[in-house]
């Protein structure tokens, strides 16, 4: 098996979801990277420490923002030139565009949400948690390339003291369509405030609230349990409330020993990022609301009528 | 102009995979997959009172006609369903495949997409229709302008907000943060069933049958398992005591 893994970086950092990629595709044979962007080539001796043997360098500035489609361009050469029968991703919203271009560039076949995968006598099997994660899947592909995309977190990687690679570098030519998006602004996290990361209680709002300043249910509720208020995306997206309190797969992964969902339907991308607190504890008034199978304590009703009750009554125990 | 929006009939309330196709079972009830209503209200934003069209293409079972009729009652003009025996089965490429084909027929300045379809979750068809068609793309767009003949969005990556400009045609994946969709009015559904809606089959739009269904797709489901469980999951309706139970068990879990 010869294998290609797109190590994703922001700034001069790789990110920890591809090196965990790269580390597990080590394990399965012989293993490249491909940096792609302005500055990778003193990113690529990292690589090597996380088990790849041949570094693919695609070192141009004007490729640095993140789009997708001159990426597809770059590796399908590379997986073209260099005959690689299989190509892996770590989810992100860059890397799951470039993955699904890819397979239809090369009409190869792509499975994603994966959360493992195996050689089993020389075929490669994928896991996969399908329909609200009801049922874990195997799945393969029919024919090569293969094309994976992991779920963020999906493994654990420590790096090797010592890593040697071969630096390749190349040059791409790419599609007219491939470069006529151009990224004219870029609004990075400012985090403010304490890290929701670090809470041992949160209390996280979606769209169930209702309105944005409904947050303040979630915020004295959080204040009387001594933690923080974290948010889904949608509400994100929205302007209620900010970023740096989004949990997700594009947000932040907790796992406090309380996680108190208000009006959160639990999506899948929504539940990587919090699946590993201790305890949850849902409200949502909608009883097939995916949420419910992940809770610990689930509660079918209106949290207009359940928080202030329950607040008041968690103050009543502290001033007591 | 003319804006595509992609909808796709997703199956209503639990779904489940049929043991022997080890597909998801689509014999129940279905509705629009609720991420597409944002793309359809945004297309209908866009349109506003312009001459600009809008039409809504699925490809799906016949019963996908239901949720193309429910797009029609927002407010979009036309639908085209591509539905086919010979589609039954199709991963992404070949659905990619034959969803860029009806797309080429309607040559759309803007081809819309939802955040993702509810039962697959995949969040990735745009990429690979994009790619067929030669157009750029843009996914997770929280906002959207139009601007003489090209458009400016913003989309949130993990790390923080990119504003990204693109000229037309091309092709956009709305999050369901974008809008609120509207429900439609009584006026609208009765409208829904005048409006042009055109039913297709591979053929009508030169897809081989090798390239569509199982035929055409390069994965496959091997075996279905049971996900690991996650212990003791509690799910109570709220009788007027529910504020009392969850503090019972904080207390008990020693959390207060
Ligand atoms: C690439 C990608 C990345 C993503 N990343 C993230 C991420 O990092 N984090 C994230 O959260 N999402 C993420 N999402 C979005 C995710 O798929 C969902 O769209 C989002 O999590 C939904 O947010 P929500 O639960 O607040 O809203 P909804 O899904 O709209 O759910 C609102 C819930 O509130 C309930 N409700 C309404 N009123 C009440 C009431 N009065 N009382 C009680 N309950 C009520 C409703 O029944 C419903 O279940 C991502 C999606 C994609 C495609
Ligand atoms: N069969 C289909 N017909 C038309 N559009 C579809 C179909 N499947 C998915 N889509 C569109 O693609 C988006 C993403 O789907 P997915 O990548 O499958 O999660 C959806 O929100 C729809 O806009």
């Amino acid at each position: 098996m010869s294998v290609l893994v797109f190590v994703e970086h922001h700034g001069n950092e790789l990110q920890t979801g591809s090196l965990g990629v790269l580390a597990k595709a080590a394990t399965l044979g012989d293993v490249s990277a491909v940096l792609i962007g302005g500055g990778v080539k003193a990113l690529a001796p990292a690589a090597a420490r996380y088990g790849a043997a041949k570094v693919h360098i695609a070192e141009d500035d004007s490729l640095e923002p993140p789009l997708p489609q001159p990426r597809v361009d770059v590796l399908a050469k590379i997986v073209e030139d260099g005959g690689y029968d299989t190509v892996l991703f770590a989810n992100s919203v860059l890397a799951a565009d470039i993955a699904a271009g890819l397979a239809a560039r090369l009409d190869a076949g792509l499975n994603w949400d994966l959360i493992d995968v195996e050689s089993r006598d020389g075929t490669l099997v994928g896991k996969r948690p399908a329909l609200q994660d009801s049922v874990l899947i195997d799945v393969g592909w029919k024919a090569t390339p293969r094309l994976g995309l992991f779920r963020a977190g999906s493994f654990d990687a420590t790096p090797k003291e010592t890593g040697q690679a071969e630096i390749v570098d190349v040059s791409a030519d790419y599609e007219e369509h491939s470069r006529s998006a151009k990224v004219v602004d870029r609004e990075q996290e400012q985090s403010s405030g304490p890290s929701i990361e670090d809470a041992d209680v949160i209390v996280a709002g979606g769209r169930g609230l209702g309105a944005p300043e409904n947050f303040t249910l979630a915020e004295e509720l959080a204040r009387a349990l001594g933690g923080a208020v974290g948010a889904t995306r949608a509400v994100v997206d929205a302007g209620w409330y900010p970023y740096s309190a989004q949990i997700g797969q594009t947000g932040k992964v907790v796992s406090p020993k309380l996680y108190v969902a208000l009006g959160i339907s639990g999506a899948i991308q929504h539940k990587v990022g919090m699946q590993s607190s201790e305890n949850i504890v849902a409200i949502n008034k909608d009883a097939n609301a995916p949420i419910f199978e992940f809770s610990d304590l689930g509660v079918v009703g209106d949290l207009n009528k359940i928080l202030p009750k329950l607040t008041e009554a968690v103050k009543a125990k502290k001033g007591s | 102009m003319k804006i595509a929006v992609c909808v796709k009939h997703v199956p209503e309330g639990q779904s489940r995979l049929d043991p022997a196709s080890k597909r998801l079972d689509r014999s129940g009830e279905g509705a629009l997959n609720h991420f597409d209503a944002n793309a359809v209200e945004e297309a209908l934003r866009l349109k506003g009172e312009s001459d600009t069209e809008v039409v809504v293409v699925s490809l799906g079972p016949a019963k996908a006609a239901d949720s193309l009729r429910k797009a029609l009652a927002m407010g979009a003009d036309r639908a085209v369903l591509v539905s086919d025996d010979g589609a039954v089965g199709s991963d992404l490429v070949a659905t990619s495949k034959a969803l860029a084909k009806a797309l080429e027929r309607e040559s759309a300045d803007l081809v819309l997409f939802g955040q993702q379809a509810s039962d697959g979750d995949g969040a990735v068809l745009w990429a690979a229709v994009a790619e067929r068609l030669h157009r750029p793309v843009v996914s997770q767009v929280t906002e959207l302008t139009l601007q003489d003949g090209s458009l400016r969005v913003k989309r949130q990556t993990e790390f923080g907000y990119d504003v990204i400009e693109a000229p037309l045609p091309a092709v956009i994946a709305v999050s369901d943060a974008i809008n609120e969709p509207r429900y439609p009015s009584l006026k609208g559904i009765m409208g829904a069933k005048k409006k042009p809606f055109e039913t297709l089959s591979l053929a009508d739009i030169g897809v081989d049958a090798g390239e569509a269904g199982e035929a055409g797709s390069k994965t496959e489901v091997l075996a279905l398992g049971e996900p690991p469980s996650r212990g003791d999951a509690r799910k109570i309706e709220d009788d007027g005591s529910a504020a009392q139970q969850i503090f019972d068990f904080l207390a008990e879990k020693r959390l207060v």
